[in-house]
């Protein structure tokens, strides 16, 4: 019988198996950022221990870093976390993309950048959203701070080996509908706990036609499903990615490389605890309306009814999202005007993301009232925009063209969005308070939260695109 | 790491479904680089309103539960992001045991590593808790070497457990310690695995 990715990849890290135990499993890469490290590091310097492998860690920083301005950072204890990083990398041997850095940026942006994300490596990060990297057929996932320590000090960690689940999209995606749009209705569809925890793998037709930058954006969300971890299986488009990338073999290297990694693809008869299949052609624009990402409906909906619940719970949950979003039940998505707009975060602030946004905004103003920001995940993605002269589009409509970090994703630095606003944001994640205290975040994709910029509310980018056509 | 194994005390009923890291530790309070200290920031949203005033309603700003060193919520508890502020913070306000139907992996997993019982209950024990303990404060006996929770109205309701975790918790066994054991077996691994 054959075998899936996921099994293929946990069974050649096993560095130690026993009955009635977790696995030990060697970690190949681990990335560091400076919220969830300190102390962790602390605890090696309490302990006296030392990082083992160093040449397998990579360190940046994202979460605290202001996007104006720099390298001036206002918030003393942000500075005290970044400088602590910086300390820390230098004591104990760890490169590190430090701010004003040409590599620096969002860490799960870089990895896949500098070609240290590749497949059939085991990859962690104090960070949920590790789950990213899965993209390239790696099994990775976020872990707590004791684990960082943990890797740091053995580069391994004691995991019971997770049941493995497919998520196949079958068919294939209409115009205007992206991958961001997949993962939430595949969120929307089972809910925020379907891949608990399970190892999640993405198949099918739409899936193995999505870019590189489009499987990111699937994989990272994978946590909002639940999941320990998401992944999709290497192929040609893998490849060509990696191909030429700081961190990857060269020339004749590479090609046994490729592979190598291309081997490790699901077995056509490969199975799965569970299977799961939704169609992409059913898929549309998805905007959430409530404080979780499984809240969320097309765009061509309404926000539900207490009607369409079946048990009391999950009534009293609608009723707590829509007072805190303040939103009617059974109102029109396109009725819900907005007064901010986020471009950014792991989850859409790669060049296709920024290229998909700027096609809608090009030529137009930002809605009067409305405030919007784009946030490159990178240094090296800010760049390439500019060459491209996205930021300037971007800036004739009236958007701010910032540098990379988290920002509003999450509201660490500055970027905060004021309490009773409402933005369109591209991040992954609507809880209550995430962007600010009382602020009400909708999940969109780039381009829809693009449009919504242009109209002040949402609008259905593919009426957009038919009446261009 | 503290040791663990019976716990009796007060129970906090939250009766919550999916209370994610962010509504435990919000992420103004991330940013100090200790492990202490985050108890008095632990549901800070719930607990005060937005002048910093208490707020009356909410389950820990009751007096009667104000010495539970246990907290029993709903199913999904620890969902969002991977932060161990959320157990540190936890731990901190003074709890040692969470009950809930379901945790997510991240959570559940750092419970472990912080000398915190994370407990599955079925929803139906679960729910039987909260009504109990939102009728009135009560107290509940948690033994993690027999594996049961032993309330005070009569019933006795037994959970399973990770031995290897179990071990650990009632031992307070340092992992990397534990870990160094196997240094043989980590270095034969990387002289032989695949690595591009
Ligand atoms: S962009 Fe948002 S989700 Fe991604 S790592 Fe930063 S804070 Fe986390």
């Amino acid at each position: 019988m054959g075998k899936n990715i996921i099994e293929k990849v946990w069974e050649q890290h096993v560095v130690h198996r026993e009955e009635g135990k977790p696995d030990l499993l060697y970690i190949d890469l681990h990335l560091i950022h400076e919220v969830t490290s300190p102390q962790a590091f602390e605890g090696l310097r309490l302990a006296g221990r030392k990082v083992r492998r160093t040449d397998l860690c990579f360190a940046t920083m994202d979460h605290n870093v202001p996007t104006k301005n720099l390298p001036t950072i206002n918030d003393p204890i942000a500075k005290k976390q970044i400088m602590t990083l910086a300390e820390n990398a230098k004591e104990f041997g760890i490169e590190l993309a430090d701010i004003g850095h040409p590599d620096q940026g969002i860490v799960h942006v870089i990895g896949p950048e500098l070609g240290l994300t590749q497949p059939g490596k085991t990859i962690v990060c104090g960070d949920s959203h590790t789950a990213t990297h899965g993209a390239f057929g790696a099994i990775a996932f976020g872990i707590g701070t004791s684990e960082v320590e943990h890797v740091l000090s053995t580069q391994t960690l004691w995991q019971l080996k997770p049941p493995t689940m497919e998520i196949r999209v079958n068919g294939e995606l209409g115009l205007g509908v992206t991958a961001k749009d997949i993962i939430l209705a595949i969120i929307a569809k089972w809910g925020i706990g379907v891949g608990t925890g399970h190892i999640v793998e993405y198949t099918g037709e739409a899936i193995r036609k999505l870019s590189m930058e489009e499987r990111m954006t699937i994989c990272n969300m994978s946590i909002e499903a639940g999941a320990k971890a998401g992944l999709i299986s290497p192929d040609e488009i893998t490849v060509e990615f990696l191909r030429g990338r700081r961190h990857v073999p060269q020339g004749e290297q590479f090609e046994e490389a490729a592979k190598y990694w291309l081997s490790l693809a699901s077995d056509q008869d490969a199975t799965y605890d569970v299977v799961l299949e939704i169609d992409a052609d059913e898929i549309e624009p998805i905007v959430t309306w409530g404080t979780n990402p499984a809240m969320g409906v097309g765009v061509s909906k309404t926000v539900p009814t207490a009607a369409d619940y079946n048990n009391e719970a999950d009534r009293a949950a609608l009723n707590k999202a829509l007072e805190y979003m303040d939103l009617q039940e059974g109102q029109n998505i396109t009725d819900i005007e907005i007064q901010h707009v986020f471009i950014g975060s792991c989850t859409n602030s790669r060049i296709n993301d920024l290229r998909a946004a700027a096609d809608i905004v090009k030529g137009d103003k930002i809605a009067p009232g409305v405030k919007g920001i784009v946030v490159p995940g990178s240094w090296s993605t800010k760049r390439q925009a500019e060459e491209e002269g996205l930021h300037q589009i971007f800036l004739d409509a009236g958007f701010e063209w910032r540098e990379s970090g988290c920002s509003a994703c999450l509201g660490m630095n500055e970027d905060v969005i004021p309490s009773g606003e409402r933005c369109a944001s591209t991040s992954n994640r609507n809880f209550e308070g995430r962007q600010g205290a009382g602020a009400r975040t909708h999940l969109v994709s780039p381009a829809m939260a693009a449009a919504a910029a242009i109209h002040g509310r949402f609008v259905d980018v593919r009426k957009l695109q038919k009446q261009e056509a | 790491m503290e040791p663990i194994n019976i716990v009796n005390s007060i129970y906090a009923p939250l009766d919550r479904k999916n209370v994610d890291t962010d509504q435990i530790i919000s992420k103004e309070f991330l940013k100090r680089i200790e492990r202490t200290g985050f108890g008095q920031y632990v549901f800070y949203h719930w607990r005060f309103d937005k002048d910093g005033k208490p707020n009356e309603d909410f389950v820990l700003n009751k007096p009667e539960y104000n010495s539970a060193e246990i907290l029993v919520a709903q199913d999904n508890f620890g969902c969002g992001s991977s932060r161990e502020h959320a157990p540190w913070a936890i731990l901190d306000y003074g709890f040692r045991v969470v009950i809930a139907p379901s945790f997510a992996d991240i959570f559940h997993n750092n419970c472990f590593k912080n000398g915190i019982l994370p407990i599955k209950l079925t929803e139906a024990e679960c729910d039987e808790l909260l009504e109990k303990g939102l009728e009135k404060a009560q107290a509940i006996e948690v033994n993690l070497e027999q594996q049961t929770v032993t309330t005070g109205y009569g019933k006795t309701y037994s959970f399973t457990i990770d031995p290897y975790y179990k071990q650990m918790l009632l031992n307070g066994w340092d992992e990397i310690s534990l870990t160094f054991q196997y240094e043989d077996q980590i270095a034969a691994y990387e002289k032989k695995r695949i690595a591009y």
